[in-house]
């Protein structure tokens, strides 16, 4: 058993999806190695090495390798995978981009959001919204998978692997990085916070929807939003909260002028405590939810900033 | 120009699934089945792009039985010109799906290539990566927005920290997201017109694809259902349990 997790990284960080994959990896035993492909990463690769679990950690540094896209990264990844059992990559994005590339390249399948390690062949992964959840086996014989971050804790610091630069071409791909737009914030990560306040489409308008970022400072919580307050224009993308947007667990969610759609359950039913704030008693939000409160989220907004 | 668009028949997204009572799968029986909404998107751009002057032919790909046809029919009322049913039984995995996809190109050759970025039944969010990959073309994930001039596509892709936009020569491919259009209905005089339009149907042999099946279901279950807790009557009940009783602030 060899485990090669695809690093995910800013250019100056690694991302916790990537502490989450080592967690998953360490369930499997065996050797963890980290492919850590960037323009320049000498700064993360200390980073990575100080993991706990990791025993080494590969660097493959070229210019093309900069933004990570999945068509330099991927076929990296695969001329490295041959020396593995299984290749890790955590459910966001960036995995989710560049994971089935891998394996496609590697002539394997591919078993998403992975939420338990049964055995080396055998993973739990949720399907139609988190409705179900299967239990599949592969018998491939290079496992390429992604694991869900709300299932895995985040690997401590702790480590000291060695670090090592490993030989791969970097191939040329008819794609080329023109722009990005980060959304900068310094509130706590959606996915990693102990706090999440969320907002719907019931918060009304994007200059009302201050009221939950202040609830959300008070309480030191990050903030997410439902499908329709996203494409309401009340807040971006990246805050979307669902089946299709990103998985939260916190330990305590609050959803105001949320209905509770399956889509939007799907990705905080997980949450050890639960609260409500709706107009409508009868929103499905009430049938998950350990604290409801009826009322207006006007009112009640601004009355819990002032008292928590 | 062409454009390939794949589109799955799934559970209809507002239908919540029940597993079967032996555990070997969920029961779809007499379940509401729809176009998967994330290909009903691409359905839609490719659309746009025909509308714009940009796409001249629009193919739409299912693999699946006979019953996927009637989302091929309502891809075609879309606006799709002709369809190409892959005859398959049971369930396909991605990897299958991808390589049927990529021989089935080789003979439609088609420049832009869109699909969903998920189907909402297996949540996999897979296919179109692996078709690219396959193709050996550039893939632009989540697009939120598509812009096709020059033989290039310029794509703004939705991403966890916020939006990445690539350039990429064409022919590639993009999966959707959820922002980048928002489908029109299908016009009852279009929805006649489609079932005249062609739909060729073949088979996985004849395209000399042998599927691999290397991914076995063992098991479904039910989650564990979470059960709804109390209401609270003011805000400072509520803060008091948050504090006292749950103790998470
Ligand atoms: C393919 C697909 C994928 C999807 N993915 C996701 C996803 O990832 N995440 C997601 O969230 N959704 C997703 N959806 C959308 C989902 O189906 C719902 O449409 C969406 O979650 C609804 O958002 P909402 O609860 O904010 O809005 P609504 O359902 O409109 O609910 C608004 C709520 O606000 C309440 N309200 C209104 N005014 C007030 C007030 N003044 N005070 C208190 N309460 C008030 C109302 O009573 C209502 O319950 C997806 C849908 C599809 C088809
Ligand atoms: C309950 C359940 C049990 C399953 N059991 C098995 C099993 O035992 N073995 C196994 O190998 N797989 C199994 N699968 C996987 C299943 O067959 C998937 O449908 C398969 O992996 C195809 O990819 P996807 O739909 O997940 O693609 P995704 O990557 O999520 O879909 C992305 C896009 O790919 C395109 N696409 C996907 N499928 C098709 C299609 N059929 N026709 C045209 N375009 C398509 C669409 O554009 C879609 O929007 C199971 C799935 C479910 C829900």
């Amino acid at each position: 058993m060899k485990t090669l997790i695809i690093a995910e990284h800013d250019g100056q960080n690694l991302k916790g999806a990537t502490l989450s994959a080592v967690t998953a990896a360490t369930k499997l035993g065996g050797a963890v190695d980290v492919l850590l492909a960037g323009a320049s990463v000498a700064g993360i690769a200390t980073q990575a090495a100080a993991v706990s679990g990791v025993d080494r950690v590969l660097t493959v540094e070229d210019a093309a390798l900069e933004h990570t896209l999945a068509e330099f990264v991927a076929p990296v990844a695969q001329q490295l995978a041959g020396d593995y059992t299984h290749v890790i990559l955590g459910a966001s994005t960036f995995g989710k981009d560049i994971a089935p590339r891998v394996a496609a390249l590697c002539g394997v399948n591919q078993i998403s959001e992975v939420i338990e390690v049964v055995d080396a062949d055998t993973f739990k992964r949720p399907i139609y919204a988190g409705n179900a959840i299967a239990t599949v086996k592969s018998n491939d014989s290079l496992k390429v998978m992604t694991v869900r971050g709300t299932a895995f804790a985040a690997a401590d610091t702790g480590g000291s692997a060695a670090i090592e630069a490993a030989s791969a071409t970097v191939p040329a791909a008819k794609v080329r990085f023109v722009g990005a737009e980060v959304s900068e914030s310094d509130r706590p990560e959606l996915e990693s916070a102990g706090i999440v306040v969320s907002g719907g489409r019931g918060v009304g308008s994007k200059e009302d929807f201050a009221k939950v970022f202040e609830l959300a400072d008070k309480l030191g919580a990050a903030v997410g939003a439902s499908r329709a307050a996203v494409d309401s224009g009340f807040v971006p993308n990246d805050m979307q909260v669902g089946q299709t947007g990103k998985m939260v667990a916190p330990k305590l969610y609050i959803a105001v002028g949320i209905s509770g759609a399956i889509q939007h359950l799907a990705g905080m039913k997980d949450s050890a405590t639960i609260v409500a704030i709706n107009k409508d008693e009868e929103a499905p939000i009430f049938n998950i939810a350990d604290y409801g409160l009826v009322g207006d989220l006007h009112d009640i907004l601004p009355e819990l900033v002032s008292k928590v | 120009m062409k454009a390939l668009v794949a589109v799955k028949r799934v559970i209809d997204y507002n239908v919540k699934v029940r597993v079967k009572a032996d555990n070997t799968d969920v029961d779809l029986a007499n379940t509401k089945m729809s176009i998967n909404p994330f290909c009903e998107i691409a359905v839609e751009e490719a659309v746009r792009l025909k509308e714009a002057g940009v796409v001249s032919e629009i193919v739409v790909v299912s693999i699946g039985d006979k019953s996927c046809q009637e989302q091929m029919r309502y891809a075609m009322a879309l606006g799709a010109d002709r369809g190409i049913q892959v005859e398959a039984e049971g369930k396909v995995n991605s990897l299958d799906v991808a390589r049927i996809l990529a021989k089935v190109n080789e003979s439609e050759n088609a420049d832009i290539l869109l699909l969903g970025k998920q189907a909402i039944d297996s949540d996999n969010n897979q296919t179109g990566q692996m078709l690219a990959a396959l193709l050996d073309v550039p893939q632009a994930t989540f697009a939120s927005e598509v812009k096709i001039a020059d033989g290039k596509a310029q794509v703004t892709r939705e991403v966890d920290g916020g939006l990445v936009t690539v350039e990429m020569d064409l022919p590639a491919l993009v999966t959707t997201d959820l922002r980048l259009n928002e489908p029109r209905f299908a016009a009852l005089p279009k929805i006649m017109q489609a079932k005249r339009k062609p739909l060729e149907v073949k088979t996985v042999a004849d395209l000399g694809v042998e599927l691999t099946n290397s991914i076995e279901l063992l098991s479904v279950e039910t989650p564990a259902e979470r059960s709804g807790g109390i209401k609270v009557d003011s805000v400072d009940a509520l803060i008091d349990k948050l504090r006292n009783e749950a103790q998470v602030i």
